[in-house]
């Protein structure tokens, strides 16, 4: 469980986390929803520590995070697994390299070892046959699922992923974002999605937050998420047609 | 400026605060040792061989007086070499070549989230990135630089001897008159300066990158310039201080 109080975070005047407070749940694949621009990443590197809060603070199963001793941070940050928005691979590193790095620099596990839970997790993301290729040589979904692996290797506790989905065709989005679900309920580990997609939403928001200029304005789950009464909550889920329509038959079947 | 210089020596700090493993770090710097000195040795080669071929010859075009012997020739080349040519001009070409390509890689690795991923890891990103990059730099110069000393000189040889300007024999003694061992150390002190220069500007210069590909492309710029830059007021200092 992860708990987040009264973070606030301004960068050169211009306030971008304004005061946001949540819980985020072990086992449950917990969403950060919101528009472009709204903080989500920011808010994101403000949990995972590579951005400093101005206030507030963020705790671990109950370990003080922010602004603690340094090795008392690093020990949680062996934990803590993520996947960024842009996949982030090490691009002199095969895609075999980049899932064995974390390993290699955190754990004191034997080579022979290492390959084992290297193969292991690629096997897991299903990503079999790619272990001597480049970062350069993989589509955008393949980048995500070594990302995935990668992040998931040292056996994290905490999974962060950064708009997993974006860039990715429709269905390959669908099958990141189950992946990440599996994993959190396989594993019982911590997860925060940060998305702007409906979809995921609806495929996986077992608990979400929705932020609104730096605030979070609505809390819930994607099981009362299309009742919610919040406007801008609202204009967000039905600026698509098909929530739209979704809607209407609710509504309809309803009466 | 002076913000700048600041932030410079607070990056130079961290360095070397909460370093990785020794193992690592070593490892780390060997690799980056083989990179630099095989992508940079043959550019270093041919400029150094060329400088010394021209030196030789226009020394000798502006030696009309007949009562100068022609060594003379080789002793002037050897100084010009040996004290500011090899050292100098080398690093000037090292600042291009593994200036840029530290800036822009590490400019890279920033803008594409890699530095974040290292740091949520709890790896030491400027220590496992850059460190070994400037312990390399320490490392391989200095031995280019002798290349280049040794290269310049032979360039100066070749030049002479097939142009006629003087026989084998005058530029051989003249590259031996008045020998000071010294000066090679003088121009190794010279170089291991410039090479931290060079490796610790464009490595902050990389790392301070934030944006797109476009401020990546910038970075890399200002890290040649202001690499070139401090090499030029470092070797007039040392020429102060150190002669
Ligand atoms: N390092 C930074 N320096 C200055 N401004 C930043 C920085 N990171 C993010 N911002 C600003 O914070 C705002 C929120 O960004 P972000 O969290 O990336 O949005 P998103 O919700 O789309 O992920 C944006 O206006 C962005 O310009
Ligand atoms: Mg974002």
């Amino acid at each position: 469980m992860i708990e987040i109080h009264n973070i606030h975070k301004s960068f050169d005047g211009k306030k971008v986390l304004d005061g946001i407070s949540g819980v985020f749940e072990t086992g449950k694949t917990n969403l950060l929803l919101g528009a472009s621009g709204t903080g989500k990443s920011v808010l994101l590197k403000c949990i995972v520590g590579l951005v400093k809060p101005d206030i507030g603070s963020v705790t671990f199963d109950g370990t003080y995070f922010t602004n603690n001793k340094l090795d008392i941070r690093q020990e949680i940050r062996r934990k803590i697994g993520m996947l960024f928005q842009g996949s982030a691979l090490f691009d002199s590193m095969t895609v075999e390299e980049n899932v064995e790095f974390p390993l290699k620099m955190l754990s004191h596990m034997p080579k022979s070892e290492r390959m084992d839970r290297v193969n292991f997790c690629l096997q897991r993301v299903g990503l079999e046959n790619a272990n001597k290729k480049m970062p350069s040589e993989l589509s955008g979904g393949m980048k995500k699922r070594v990302g995935i692996a990668r992040a998931i290797a040292p056996n994290c506790t905490y999974l962060f992923c950064d708009e997993p989905n974006s860039g990715l065709d429709p269905l390959t989005a669908l099958k990141i974002d189950a992946l990440i679900a599996e994993i959190t309920e396989e594993y019982n580990i911590t997860t925060i999605v940060v998305t702007h997609d409906m979809n995921s939403v609806i495929e996986i928001g077992e608990k979400i937050m929705f932020l609104y200029e730096g605030k979070k304005i609505w809390e819930g789950s994607r099981d009362n998420i299309l009742d919610a009464e919040v406007p801008e909550l609202k204009e967000f889920i039905f600026a698509n047609r098909l929530m739209r329509d979704a809607k209407k038959v609710e509504k309809g079947a309803a009466k | 400026m002076l913000h700048n210089f600041g932030q410079y020596l607070l990056f130079l700090k961290t360095l070397v605060t909460r370093a990785e493993s020794l193992k690592i770090i070593f490892k780390r710097t060997i690799d980056e040792a083989i990179l630099i000195g095989t992508n940079s040795v043959f550019i270093v080669a041919l400029v150094s061989t060329f400088i010394g071929a021209v030196s030789t010859v226009q020394v000798s075009y502006n030696m009309v007086n007949a009562l100068i012997p022609r060594s003379t020739i080789g002793f002037i080349v050897r100084e010009m070499v040996i004290l500011e040519l090899a050292p100098t001009i080398t690093s000037i070409v090292l600042a291009g070549k593994v200036g840029s390509s530290i800036a822009g890689g590490l400019g890279t690795m920033k803008i594409t989230e890699q530095v974040d991923a290292l740091e949520v890891m709890g790896v030491n990103s400027v220590s496992y990135l850059v460190l070994p990059k400037i312990l390399a730099s320490l490392l391989v110069f200095p031995m280019l630089v002798v290349i280049a000393m040794f290269l310049g000189l032979l360039g100066g040889y070749v030049a002479g001897t097939a142009t006629g300007e003087l026989t084998a024999q005058e530029y051989i003694t003249g590259i031996r008159i008045d020998f000071i061992p010294y000066n090679v150390v003088f121009a190794l002190i010279k170089s291991v300066i410039f090479s931290f220069l060079i490796s610790s500007i464009s490595s902050f210069r990389g790392y301070n990158t934030s944006g797109g590909a476009l401020e990546v492309g910038a970075a890399s710029t200002t890290a040649v310039t202001q690499s070139v830059i401090a090499v030029l007021i470092a070797d007039f200092i040392s020429a102060q201080l150190l002669l």
